[in-house]
């Protein structure tokens, strides 16, 4: 994966709350067995619609979309990450994710950042007055800034710090694989199995 | 220290505890299907590591397969190569899997349960947010991402954060004819789509007592439609029996039973936050909009957004009647449907096939819609057919299909087609959900039984 330490660009404002994982890519869209070239199906029905945010070329270069509150909700595809990574998205910044889309974003290395509402709904203005408005978005001190404003968003160390050094959870678990060895000694023997079948 | 049923649950399967970190938990059960693991796989043979435990793992297809002319090769390349590619992945792995035309193939969540490997007090995992399902047997389920599912099929662990707990306590008793699912609709439209989010509910009371585990299971499986990853109720005697006699029930059933009785929550345990809803006032509920958040009781009317006082949501309802093209003030029973579908991890059980046939038996469905009834599984469909209710099914005018996810979400070929109306047993009523352009009412099976006949959105007191 990926360092994310701080990214600059500028931003799509997406004025919808409740966008679930079904619009950000429809489930046709799942059949790939691959990780890349999700990008055709993001936001696939509501791009069809010309007046649609993403169709506005002001917003080509966009590499941060900001989003309404409840971000993610439904299906937990990790497709729908994949879908904003192809499509060209770093960040995504609403006031509220749902839990898993979350977990996957950052598992993935798109970056979630969780502001106030009023916050949003004010870079959204900036935006939407002027598309290419720069915004960085720094990992190191947890904030966001654009023109002279500076906000400040929460981030669990853990995350932060595995996100700044690009590691992968998997690695990270395997060094501590004498802790799960132990584990299975002590699990009962009351616990099903999937195998041998029994019918 | 008192604890509620989630955080003992929690507490029994860390792995490791380090201050600063995620706890590690261990997964009693991994459940895989066709659409989010290939990648999984592939991350596995590029790092050149294995599946920990083939032996707590299992695999079968249900998002992509058909339901009609099953024993043929399947006709969409695109599904075809991802059905083959789980297959293959499952042979290069070790993996039990249980694959179209066999008996135990159906809707994961629905697998689990009826072959007796979901059990309480256990970690349950899926690449399916309707994970939330096997919560109904006092278990600790919740849907994860691709990247997850790679992480449980290497390490059989996961690193995560200790959720906080909802109570939702349902006193009270049903009138008849209101069934689990309109519980559970009230409830989202209740605390919202976002309302659960962080949370794990524990759903208690009189009225969460008295159902059966097909029900308990409608209500789980929703749970991550108000925002929260898990749901779970405490096992009692009706989840012990609904185990006894399963294939891979506990052979030793009396210390399974000892341990078992030991999950709920402690008297003195706090909740961070409790809510209530009365049973007694509860009627069939239907949602009118695209997020399931948007419903309403069947006897009132399609709402104005002019009334609704927050910006949010008063927006989200302008847009999604749009999107569904109802009017504000119309009778929701007034509403006329083009296609009833019954099925689903949510309805596709025996119970809410056998609650639908009731209603319909004898009588015909209405000539200006058609009628999917989709069992959860092939054992359902198998089970069904030796009560003779496809059947009844049939002679009514309605499809019997072969199991699989199907209209839920319109991944095979069961779609809806642009501006075509369903009431559905499912899940999820968003833009598109059943197909592009489709609209969905979301409905009980007692609701979608009575719809087909009808015409319009109605329930069994209306017949």
């Amino acid at each position: 994966m990926d360092k994310f330490i701080k990214h600059t660009g500028s931003a799509t404002p997406l004025r919808r709350s409740n966008v679930d994982t079904d619009q950000i890519i429809p489930a046709v869209y799942l059949k790939r067995v691959t990780r890349s070239g999700f990008e055709d199906g993001l936001f696939a029905a509501w791009r069809t619609d010309p007046t649609f945010v993403l169709n506005d070329p002001a917003f080509k270069a966009a590499t941060i979309l900001v989003a309404g509150v409840d971000f993610g909700t439904g299906s937990s595809r990790e497709h729908a990450v994949w879908a904003l990574q192809n499509y060209g998205f770093k960040v995504v910044i609403s006031s509220r994710f749902a839990d898993i889309f979350r977990g996957n974003s950052l598992k993935a290395g798109l970056l979630t950042v969780i502001l106030e509402q009023n916050d949003v709904e004010a870079m959204w203005r900036v935006i939407e007055a002027a598309p290419l408005t720069q915004i960085s978005v720094d990992l190191d001190s947890r904030s966001v800034c654009y023109n002279d404003v500076v906000l400040d968003f929460a981030i669990d160390d853990y995350t932060r710090w595995r996100l700044m050094e690009g590691l992968d959870d998997i690695g990270l678990t395997i060094k501590n694989s004498e802790f799960i060895d132990t584990f299975e000694k002590r699990r009962p023997a009351y616990k099903p199995a999937t195998l041998p079948i029994r019918v | 220290m008192a604890l509620t049923l989630a955080h003992k649950i929690w507490a029994e399967h860390v792995v490791r505890a380090a201050a600063g970190e995620p706890d590690l938990l261990y997964i009693d059960l991994h459940l895989i299907h066709e659409v989010t693991s290939p990648q999984a796989f592939d991350g596995l043979r590029l790092a050149g590591r294995t599946v920990r435990r083939p032996d707590l793992t299992i695999a079968t297809e249900d998002h992509n397969t058909p339901t009609l002319n099953i024993d043929r090769p399947i006709a969409d390349p695109v599904s075809k190569l991802q059905i083959d590619t789980l297959r293959a992945n499952c042979a290069e792995f070790g993996l039990r899997i249980h694959s179209l035309g066999d008996k135990d193939q159906g809707v994961v969540h629905v697998v689990g349960p009826q072959l007796g490997l979901t059990q309480p007090g256990m970690t349950i995992v899926c690449g399916d947010s309707h994970t939330s399902t096997h919560g109904a047997f006092g278990a600790l389920a919740f849907g994860i991402g691709t990247s997850e599912v790679e992480h449980v099929l290497a390490t059989q662990t996961l690193p995560a954060v200790r959720p906080k707990t909802m109570a939702i306590n349902v006193e009270g008793t049903l009138k008849p004819g209101v069934t689990s699912k309109d519980i559970i609709l009230a409830i989202i439209a209740k605390i919202g789509t976002g309302g659960g989010q962080g949370y794990v509910i524990e759903y208690r009371g009189s009225a969460i007592r008295a159902l059966s585990m097909e029900s308990r299971m409608t209500i789980c499986n929703m749970s991550i439609e108000a925002g929260a990853r898990a749901g779970l109720i405490a096992p009692d005697q009706t989840t012990f029996d609904y185990i006894k006699g399963k294939p891979h029930a506990p052979k030793d059933f009396q210390s399974a039973l000892a341990y078992w009785r030991s999950l709920y929550t402690d008297s003195d345990a706090q909740f961070d936050i409790e809510v209530e809803l009365n049973a007694d006032e509860l009627e069939p509920f239907v949602t009118w909009g695209t997020n399931p958040g948007q419903g309403a009781p069947l006897n009132s009317k399609v709402p104005n957004p002019a009334e609704i006082e927050d910006d949010e949501a008063r927006g989200a309802a302008e847009r999604a009647l749009v999107y569904m093209g109802l009017e504000a003030g119309t009778p929701l029973k007034k509403i006329a449907i083009d296609t009833v579908f019954l099925g689903s991890c949510t309805n596709g059980r025996i119970e809410d096939l056998r609650a639908a046939a009731q209603v319909i038996r004898g009588k015909k469905i209405a000539s200006t819609l058609r009628m999917l009834v989709v069992p959860g599984s092939a054992r359902v469909r198998l089970e069904a057919e030796a009560e003779g209710l496809d059947r009844v099914f049939l002679d009514a005018g309605a499809e019997w299909r072969n199991a699989g996810c199907s209209m839920c979400l319109g991944m095979n070929p069961d779609q809806l087609s642009v501006g075509e109306r369903a009431a559905s047993t499912s899940n999820r009523n968003f833009e598109g959900r059943q197909g592009k352009g489709g609209r969905t009412h979301l409905v009980s099976p007692l609701v979608a039984a009575a719809t087909a006949l009808r015409g319009t959105l109605s329930s069994p007191a209306d017949l």
